[in-house]
């Protein structure tokens, strides 16, 4: 059964190692992946813990339905305190790692302490085994993957690693597994680094008994062919992600020149047919691949086309490469948004945060807050290819005094370097945006202000709201599985109904991520997607698990308000520009120069914003400041955390 | 082999196969109403440094070495719908057919203790149900050379094309 599957504890100082039964009434409070991490978070870590001490817990996990008949349960999720923000640490990535852990044996990992040299984990059937790691410490990202399977003899073995910029600390070095899939946000890979940890290997031929599996095959066959007939996940499966970032440059809803277009001009070679053109000539007419069990593929295979890597073999890009390395730096050339994705995929470094800080610190040095004093001589002008792919490289080695001041995340460079740097830095709660803009759209800027790691769309992104669709529509998808009578608009420059939106949303995500389903198979892009009703069943069929839409839920809005518990443990105040839920000023005070007429001359209101946040907070069950009140924590089960129940 | 069908084969086309592994996990699933890959008749062998996927199964074959050698004749064909099948009732566990299978397609279960192998889901194979690639496709085994021929010559055009408008462009 999918509910036999263990917890480990693993502490890395002693070499103590525990497993356990998840209890039923665990499962059914908190389910499994990104929520149950985040009880485990808030229960294994005291306040104010050091993110890269040794008392800093990482959680790895899959979700409940992990490796089971349901579709696309490939997502591995990564937890502990972010050495990026000092605040929550999630990352959540696809592969194969995920089910195999499953297979294997465990659900979700606890790892404390600090081993003594490098070490990596092997987990094979039930047994969990450190082993030596020094001949593997700074080795690329899938050099230490083929140098496990050489070591264990097995070709099967699944890891997910951390790169040199996981071991040199950088605060924002991702988790990694296969070639491209990413652990990549708020740092966990720093954390890995921190702890003497390269990897975590994982073999499992252990069964999953599914409860009912006809109907759990019966179900995913359904499952999977309204996935596909959704357009927007045909249009996935050929271009992959980078469409998105086409669609919304020509729109005008992405970072140019770090914050000061919304637009990128002359990106026809970055655009996403183009990427398909070169992934088409490098790798042939069958050229996309996708993670366990899912039928969207949505990453292209490709070779670098030319220039210094010419030949190397990656997947992707991901739309957050085409931003973060061709649209913020302004560089918007296929040779190098491929070899800057292949270098951060090497190295284990998040694109996002990367191609945003450099973006910064661009702008910077164009206003002459940064000098080539600073630079180590680069000229590190907007539009500087190279000089991008420099940059890349020497913050993963922090190499030089700028680099080594943006490798420890841009609140703390933004310090270092002063004068009035941090007025440019696009960030919520220490974590960079992603590559889009969001003045044209309050819904979305709702989005990243609260979102629970920082500035991020997949937490709580009501994507659809582009799509104008009609208030019905909106109504079945937003009034279900609770009931919600309050406005709602179509309208994506409006105000009204959106932090309803928005907490659907961060719901949905959080019982998607609690499951172990990838977010392209729910209500994100796509409108007609599977939810909460379908996710009751998939359950059942797979697991015997008996749970309503909205005891599923109910659980969801449990494990956010955990994440929140946590934010506020660890110093969340609402208006706090460094810590809380609140917006750069330029998103206020600086109106879009390109892009649609409905997108020209945006910003956001400064006054509707703040009655946004307010009836957010309302829809949460939180005070005027952010705090949860006592009756929402008592209802939701959650006023006595931490409760150690695991 | 009649012509209702039944001489039908599966038919790996590799390059079109995505990596997903789903054939693996529909085929446990069915067979055992187990999630495990290691129970799964077809497996998918990759290279993914190099991007490449090779779905693997059972070919059915004419002259079947595996029947060949199985020492208790518990290895036949079903004609009915053109497959080797093996008798649970006769097989040893001796484990001859997986040595001298060239294609790695009959499998043991050290769970339960027993050979297997893919047995066509007795005419609806679920890989090729659940695969929207059809990288894996059950066809009539007549018609495979039919369709990798339409595929070599669709090639074979397309290079010529290329060919004759690089010429052009010089």
């Amino acid at each position: 059964m999918p509910l036999d599957r263990k917890i480990a504890y693993i502490d890395l100082t002693t070499g103590d190692i525990q497993t356990k039964v998840i209890p039923l009434e665990v499962r059914k409070k908190f389910l499994g992946g990104r929520g149950l991490d985040a009880y485990l978070l808030y229960n294994h870590t005291k306040k104010g813990v050091d993110p890269i001490g040794p008392d800093n817990a990482l959680m790895v996990s899959g979700g409940i339905l992990t490796a089971t008949c349901a579709s696309a349960t490939a997502r591995t999720h990564v937890m502990a305190k972010s050495p990026l923000t000092g605040l929550l640490g999630s990352a959540n990535m696809g592969g194969f790692f995920a089910p195999e852990l499953a297979w294997a044996g465990f659900h979700h990992l606890v790892i404390k302490g600090k081993a003594k040299h490098p070490v990596y984990l092997y987990i094979h059937n039930g047994k969990i085994e450190i082993r030596d790691a020094r001949p593997l410490w700074g080795l690329t990202v899938t050099e230490t993957q083929w140098a496990i399977r050489d070591d264990l003899g097995d070709q099967e073995v699944k890891s997910m690693v951390c790169g040199p910029a996981g071991e040199n600390l950088v605060r924002f070095a991702n988790v990694m597994t296969g070639i491209k899939n990413s652990g990549g946000r708020t740092g966990m890979g720093c954390v890995m680094g921190s702890k003497n940890l390269k990897a975590i290997a994982a073999r499992g031929t252990m069964d999953i008994k599914i409860a009912h599996p006809r109907e759990a095959l019966e179900f995913n066959k359904r499952f999977i062919d309204q996935i596909v007939s959704a357009k927007v996940n045909q249009t996935q499966g050929t271009l992959g992600t980078p469409f998105i970032w086409g669609a919304t440059n020509s729109w005008g809803g992405i970072r140019c020149r770090n914050f000061q277009y919304n637009q990128c001009e002359y990106a026809d070679d970055i655009e996403p047919e183009r990427i398909d053109e070169i992934a088409e000539e490098t790798m042939g007419p069958y050229h996309m691949t996708g993670c366990f069990g899912c039928q969207v593929h949505c990453r292209a295979q490709f070779k670098i086309p030319d220039g210094p890597y010419a030949g190397c073999y990656d997947e992707g890009p991901e739309y957050t490469s085409q931003g973060a390395f061709g649209g913020e730096p302004d560089t918007p050339r296929a040779t190098t948004v491929l070899t800057a994705n292949y270098l951060v995929d090497q190295f284990g470094i998040d694109n996002l945060e990367v191609g945003s800080i450099i973006s910064w610190a661009m702008e910077l040095y164009e206003l002459g807050i940064l000098t080539q004093k600073e630079t180590d001589g680069l000229d590190l002008r907007f539009g500087n290819d190279e000089a991008l792919l420099e940059m890349i490289e020497r913050i993963c080695y922090r190499k030089g005094w700028l680099a080594d001041t943006l490798a420890d995340g841009g609140i703390a460079a933004s310090e270092k370097i002063g004068k009035n740097s941090f007025d440019y830095l696009i960030q919520v709660k220490g974590m960079n945006n992603l590559h889009s803009d969001e003045r044209a759209t309050p819904a979305l800027a709702l989005n990243i202000a609260t979102a629970s790691r920082g500035s991020d769309h997949l937490r709580s992104r009501p994507a659809i709201d582009l799509y104008h669709l009609p208030e019905e529509v909106l109504r079945k998808i937003y009034g279900s599985p609770v009931p919600y009578d309050g406005p709602l608009s179509s309208e994506h420059t409006a105000y009204e109904g959106k932090p309803w939106q928005v907490y659907w949303q961060e719901n949905c995500f959080m019982g998607v991520d609690c499951l172990g389903i990838c977010k392209y198979h729910t209500t994100f892009l796509g409108a007609t997607l599977p939810n909460f009703e379908d996710w009751s069943k998939v359950l059942y069929y797979n697991t015997g698990l008996e749970m309503s839409p909205k005891e599923i839920w109910d659980v969801a809005v449990r494990c956010n308000m955990i994440e929140r518990l946590f934010l506020l443990r660890e110093g969340l105040t609402r208006e706090d520009l460094k810590k809380g839920d609140m917006l750069n000023h330029r998103y206020f005070d600086e109106p879009c120069r390109r892009g649609a007429p409905d997108v020209v001359g945006r910003v956001i209101d400064r006054e509707k914003f703040r009655k946004m946040i307010d009836e957010f907070y309302e829809h949460k069950g939180l005070d005027e400041n952010g705090v949860p009140k006592p009756e929402t924590l008592k209802a939701l089960g959650l006023d006595k955390e931490p409760s150690h129940l695991l | 082999m009649g012509p209702n069908g039944n001489g039908k084969v599966l038919y790996i086309n590799y390059e079109k196969c995505t990596g997903c592994r789903l054939c693996e996990l529909v085929c446990a699933v069915l067979h055992d109403g187990m999630s495990n890959p290691d129970r799964s008749r077809i497996k998918v062998m990759k290279w993914e440094a190099e991007g490449l996927y090779i779905p693997m199964s059972c070919q059915q074959c004419e002259d079947a070495p595996c029947m060949n050698v199985c020492p208790v004749k518990a290895i036949y064909r079903d004609h009915d719908i053109n497959r080797v099948m093996v008798d649970y009732d006769k097989c040893i566990g001796c484990r001859s057919c997986v040595t001298v299978c060239p294609f790695g397609a009959m499998s043991f279960n050290a769970i339960d203790g027993r050979v297997f192998k893919c047995d066509v889901c007795d005419g609806d194979p679920q890989c090729v149900r659940f695969c929207e690639e059809k990288a894996v496709d059950y066809v009539d085994a007549s018609e495979v050379a039919i369709l990798k021929k339409r595929d070599a010559a669709k090639r074979i055009s397309l290079a010529g094309k290329e060919a004759a408008a690089l010429t052009a462009q010089l």
